[in-house]
């Protein structure tokens, strides 16, 4: 019992009074610390020990009525100044030393209604008229009659209208009616302006498409839902990147000269079928340079950085680490040494082709993966292992020629030489160059 | 030019602009040159030294860290002054050097990310930048004790790019040692040189580090290297799309003979 059986779970060592003298000093303790008001086993859950912040003081716990009142309950008519009939109710109330409650019934107050405005039939003839003349008088005395019933709840009111109307079109001839009576009968046009139905007509098209939106928001998918917020968030970057572009190109008109100048040496022999950077993309180069001009004075490492992030822009991660991969087996170093202009125009270029690269890799690996064709070449593992290129040592100056032509069962089709081993034929070894 | 220069501003009165064309005068100071480049190769660095027998707990090293032209050139010639941020168990750890050469020496125990901010003159930029580098005191392979004849020097080369800048700016700083321009579009008129925006300059007097007390520990840097290397992967790069040509070519050819097959 008491705080010794934690320890014992614990294999703590217990308090250093031998055993005879806990077991003296433990009844003397708990018969001190035990606190009424709580069982014996209640409290020794907390571990006999009391909370060393202040909680409920024990006394409240139990604690016995007053003495000095006498409470009694009795079955009493009730009076309310809500009901208009005679109708005499009645329920169990709390007396006090023989004195019944007074005041009226507690929940009376809150038996509000709407003022629903009353017109005469003259002024019905003179303003109220429906001029679609859809509404007949008769038919607008039924709904404000319905609508002072039912305190405006139209749903309530448009099943219990004779004939068959909507909601908006009850509301809407409703809050028209009223609107004109308002104005009919106000003195001057000016008391009337903070009327809420004058400040805020309601407009029974828009109380439609509300609704319609609303069931639409309602029933989508969650799918839809994410969607969506995909759709969002491309937009949003889209808008800020243009703004980004259109802010700076308005001052400097050769925004596009800029972009021709980084990009200074691209070579036209990258093949047809190769993914042209996208326009979502140009569009992200031109906001970068524009924001570093912008700034009037940077640094070149921050330069490459930014343009390095904008061509990674539209691509994942894993393709991003697969480009830095590349780097590394070839060598190159992911930050230059020694990042002057050429060297990081270089760099950034560098990026770009290998990026454009893999990018044709995949392409040829998921075209190629739906042909008949399958066997070994469609079998690609494509592992964060793979490589584009395998890491040799770079040895420049060694000039071996291209040994044999990459094998492959690809759409030209050579009957020449199938060789499976060549899983990959687009693994090009730094040696065959 | 940068002596002419000099002898107009001793007057002490800030001359008026003679010899434009037309033109308000403010507007043509705060013209910027589109298309042109100014930048101005840095390298920020520490060398440290080991005090050897004169190390204490608490002063085991002799270090100095500055911002430097990568050829030695003067800095002055953009730059105001440079704020050191030292870690704040220095006695007032903001050290400010408001005059060329950019270099802040010190006496400590401990490795820290330096701060370091660069303010350069009005008609250059007024905006400020910030770059850190690395405190290294002790060398990255243990080697045996640490001699105090051969420091631990870390240094990493940079650029300060001002793009459009300022044809004030420019004039002042063409053909200048420390700075390069790119190339300036034809027919572009710089105004000359000397005007009050740029007085902070010719107060200062002038500091290239080429004959630094330290400047035999300082690194060259070179881009040749790491150029040859870029244009060479980027070769191999190219050698890769060889098979994904040859394969449209092979598909178009396809085509071709399809095309010409059908009109039978």
């Amino acid at each position: 019992m008491g705080g010794t059986d934690a320890k014992d779970i614990l294999g703590l060592p217990k308090t250093p009074l031998s055993l005879t003298q806990e077991k003296k000093s433990r009844p003397q303790k708990e018969s001190h610390r035990k606190p009424d008001g709580i069982s014996r086993e209640v409290y020794a859950l907390t571990g006999g020990v009391a909370p060393l912040m202040p909680s409920i003081d024990v006394t409240h716990l139990k604690r016995p009525p007053p003495h000095d009142e006498k409470v009694a309950w009795q079955w009493l008519p009730v009076k309310s100044s809500a009901r208009k009939d005679d109708l005499q109710l009645y329920h169990w109330v709390r007396v006090v030393n023989d004195v019944p409650p007074t005041g009226d019934y507690s929940f009376a107050k809150y038996n509000k209604s709407v003022d629903v405005l009353k017109y005469t039939d003259d002024e019905y003839e003179n303003h109220l008229t429906d001029p679609v003349s859809v509404w007949t008088k008769e038919e607008t005395d039924q709904l404000f009659e319905l609508c002072e019933r039912f305190d405006l709840r139209f749903t309530v009111i448009a099943d219990r209208f004779p004939l068959s109307r909507t909601v908006e079109e009850l509301k809407d001839r409703y809050y028209s009616v009223t609107r004109a009576l308002l104005r009919a009968r106000a003195q001057s046009p000016a008391e009337l302006a903070n009327h809420p139905l004058i400040k805020e007509p309601y407009d029974m098209t828009r109380d439609r498409e509300r609704k319609r939106a609303l069931s639409m928001v309602l029933s989508q998918s969650r799918h839809q839902e994410k969607k969506d917020a995909e759709i969002l968030a491309e937009a949003k970057r889209i808008t800020e990147m243009r703004l980004a572009a259109r802010r700076a190109a308005e001052p400097d008109v050769p925004a596009n000269e800029n972009i021709g100048s980084v990009s200074p040496s691209s070579n036209s022999q990258l093949p047809a079928t190769a993914v042209a950077p996208s326009t979502l993309t140009m569009a992200d180069y031109a906001s970068t340079l524009a924001s570093l001009r912008m700034l009037h004075v940077y640094l070149r490492t921050y330069g490459l950085e930014q343009m390095v992030q904008a061509a990674s822009s539209a691509v994942g991660l894993r393709t991003i680490k697969r480009v830095e991969q590349t780097l590394q087996d070839l060598g190159v170093n992911l930050k230059p040494k020694v990042p002057t202009k050429t060297v990081c125009d270089e760099h950034l270029e560098l990026r770009k082709e290998i990026l454009t690269l893999l990018n044709l890799q995949k392409q040829y690996k998921e075209s190629e993966g739906s042909s008949h064709r399958e066997g070994t070449y469609a079998a690609m593992p494509d592992t964060p292992k793979d490589r584009v290129f395998a890491s040799e040592p770079f040895s420049f100056g060694a000039e071996r020629p291209i040994k044999k032509e990459p094998k492959r069962k690809g759409p030209g089709r050579r009957s020449d030489t199938p060789s499976p081993a060549h899983k990959r034929p687009r693994k090009l070894k730094a040696s065959d160059l | 030019m940068e002596d002419s220069a000099v002898e107009i501003l001793s007057a002490s009165t800030p001359k008026p602009r003679i010899g434009i064309d037309g033109g308000d005068d403010n507007k043509n100071w705060r013209r910027r040159v589109n298309g042109v480049e100014v930048s101005v190769p840095i390298v920020c660095g520490s060398i440290a030294f080991y005090r050897g027998k004169k190390a204490k707990e608490y002063r085991t090293h002799n270090w100095t860290v500055y911002v430097r032209g990568a050829t030695n050139e003067d800095l002055g010639v953009v730059i105001r002054k440079v704020i050191f941020h030292l870690h704040p168990s220095f006695k007032s750890p903001t050290r400010v050097v408001d005059s060329p050469p950019f270099t802040l020496s010190e006496c400590g125990w401990g490795e820290f990310k330096i701060d370091i901010t660069i303010f350069f003159h009005a008609d250059a930029c007024e905006r400020k930048l910030e770059l850190s580098h690395l405190l290294k005191l002790n060398p990255e392979i243990y080697s045996g004790p640490q001699s105090p004849n051969v420091p631990v020097v870390t240094e990493s080369y940079n650029e300060i790019v001002f793009p459009d800048p300022f044809e004030c700016f420019l004039s002042r700083v063409n053909n200048h040692p420390a700075v390069h321009v790119s190339k300036l579009p034809e027919g572009l008129n710089l105004p000359p040189p000397g005007d009050a925006d740029d007085e902070s300059y010719y107060k200062m007097k002038k500091g290239d580090t080429k004959d630094h007390p330290l400047s035999h520990w300082f690194l060259k840097f070179s881009d040749a290297d790491e150029l040859f290397r870029l244009t060479a992967t980027r070769q191999k790069v190219y050698a890769a799309f060889l098979p994904f040509v040859q394969a449209d070519i092979a598909k178009l050819k396809r085509q071709l003979v399809m095309v010409d097959a059908q009109p039978e």
